[in-house]
């Protein structure tokens, strides 16, 4: 059982924040969703996992993109073209 | 916008190209970028972002000489089998407007359904073109992983979605899909696998369609599996072997589905925190109170489930019992379907294990709206291609016929699926 500190330990991990009036019904819902998912410890795992998809590379080679002011045109706080964010520190 | 909110954007893009797709209007999924014109996931994180670049599905459609006549709703980010958890409010289906769409690719199954338009982009990551092809009864084909280039198509679990067409019927089905189909370097998991729309024809007789017992099993509407049986026995008819068949790790399809569905998303949406679009994050906060803000704010309850899910099945001390337990139970699923499809040259059942729901009947509960995917996901596991045909009605409700083919076996698909639709 996952308890309420938990989720709301995940969702500060995440960035996703919860509020403590929907904290208790995400904590249900995810138990619920959690409980299915026990499904799988009853599988027998006899096999190694195969890697079908294999690396695919190319010659770096310099292409038509999109501008500079394409790329920033939907922040909202771009400056000497570069983007600015919250501070880190 | 319209009568189903079926868009959520009506920009026309005209297109000045002559190709196969002259004169037609094509919708295009709200989370498939398109340039110059909004494209939101019909997510409230995404309102007002405009894409510097098309697609590269979008750039075929319009070399192909496509109008495209609109952006399509759809569940948030592609996660839902309803478009209710769209943050523009539900579709409503064409055929009874009290009842949800299903989805994600629910406005482009209303726009074709409705007759607002004769095809549809969508996307199916575990069942997105299917359910709302089924529920609308109308055509949907879910590619093969590869076939068609993801490039352009804003991310929510890689590794299952595909981009793909919805139709009225079978043959403007197989016209779009030729279009889309082919190699793009754009895309590291696309494949050379074009598809040539000329090739299509009725063909069905001789061919073995496998009937898994576990795609008429616990959960399925008795009226809609005896519908789908009805559509069966018409493929006989026409000179289909079936037989009955066996597929035992499908216990196990949605939960491996939904742990890795979520772990990637839990991913894939880390970027969305305003700072390069979306809203904007308070500037004097500190960052990580800043993005929690904005994502708080910005994504609806199911996203935010999700990335939950998915953030906790990565941790550590649960990373080997959800995500590595996960990805074994792909792969039996996988072997499954791929011994299963070495006899047959199909597999048969119901899409959807009922008929489109009343709009809020399963909202409020998200485990029993995940079961309504069963029969969907288990190909996307596997990769392969699978189409949902109209076959009759249930409860006086449209029922969806699902084809499963050979991986890359679109060709043989389409033909076996004309063939069913000529002889309604």
């Amino acid at each position: 059982m996952v308890k309420e500190e938990d989720v709301m330990h995940i969702a500060e991990l995440a960035d996703i924040g919860i509020s403590a009036g929907e904290l208790k019904k995400f904590t249900e819902q995810f138990n619920a969703i959690l409980e299915y998912f026990d499904i799988l410890d009853t599988l027998e795992i006899k096999e190694k996992l195969e890697r079908p998809l294999v690396n695919v590379f190319r010659e770096d080679e310099v292409i038509e993109s999109i501008t500079q002011e394409e790329a920033l045109r939907n922040t909202h706080n771009p400056e000497d073209g570069y983007i600015r964010a919250p501070k880190v520190v | 916008m319209d009568e189903f909110n079926a868009y959520l954007n009506t920009t026309e893009i005209e297109s000045s190209a002559k190709g196969i797709l002259s004169g037609i209007r094509v919708s295009v999924k709200d989370n498939i970028s398109t340039k110059d014109i909004e494209t939101t996931c019909a997510s409230k994180i995404l309102k007002g972002y405009i894409p510097p670049y098309d697609a590269h599905a979008v750039v075929l459609l319009k070399n192909a000489g496509a109008a495209i006549a609109g952006k399509t709703n759809m569940d948030e980010f592609g996660m839902g089998s309803t478009t209710e958890n769209s943050a523009f409010g539900p579709s409503l289906n064409p055929r009874d407007k009290t009842r949800v769409t299903g989805g994600s690719s629910g406005g482009s199954a209303a726009a074709v359904a409705g007759g607002l338009v004769s095809m549809a982009l969508g996307s199916d990551t575990g069942g997105s073109i299917r359910c709302p092809a089924a529920y609308c009864g109308i055509v949907g084909l879910k590619p093969s992983y590869g076939r068609v280039s993801r490039f352009g198509l804003i991310a929510y679990a890689n590794s299952f979605e595909q981009i793909g067409p919805l139709a009225a019927n079978v043959t403007d089905t197989a016209k779009l899909f030729s279009v889309i189909a082919g190699h793009d370097k754009k895309d590291s998991t696309s494949v050379s696998k074009p598809y040539d729309f000329s090739t299509l024809k009725s063909d069905i007789k001789g061919k073995v369609i496998g009937i898994p017992k576990e795609y008429f099993g616990e959960g399925v509407d008795a009226d809609v599996a005896a519908q789908v049986r009805k559509g069966i026995a018409k493929l006989e008819e026409l000179g289909a072997k079936t037989k009955e068949i066996s597929l035992p790790s499908m216990k196990y399809a949605l939960s491996a589905y939904y742990v890795t569905c979520t772990c990637e998303a839990s991913s894939n949406l880390d970027r969305f925190d305003g700072v390069r679009y979306g809203p904007e994050p308070e500037m004097n906060l500190p960052w990580h109170d800043a993005y929690t803000k904005v994502r708080e704010a910005g994504f609806g309850n199911e996203v935010r489930r999700r990335i939950l899910l998915g953030t906790f099945a990565l941790s550590a001390g649960y990373f080997g019992k959800y995500y590595v337990k996960a990805q074994h139970a792909k792969q039996l699923i996988a072997k499954d379907f791929a011994h299963a499809l070495t006899d047959c040259d199909f597999l048969a059942g119901p899409t959807m294990p009922n008929v489109a729901p009343k709009i809020g009947e399963l909202t409020s509960d998200p485990l029993q709206m995940y079961l309504t995917d069963i029969l969907t996901v288990p190909v996307n596991i596997a990769g392969i291609p699978a189409i949902s045909l109209p076959c009759g009605s249930a409860h006086g409700l449209p029922v969806g016929l699902q084809l499963m083919g050979r991986m890359y076996g679109e060709e043989a698909l389409l033909n076996a699926a004309l063939a069913f639709e000529e002889a309604q």
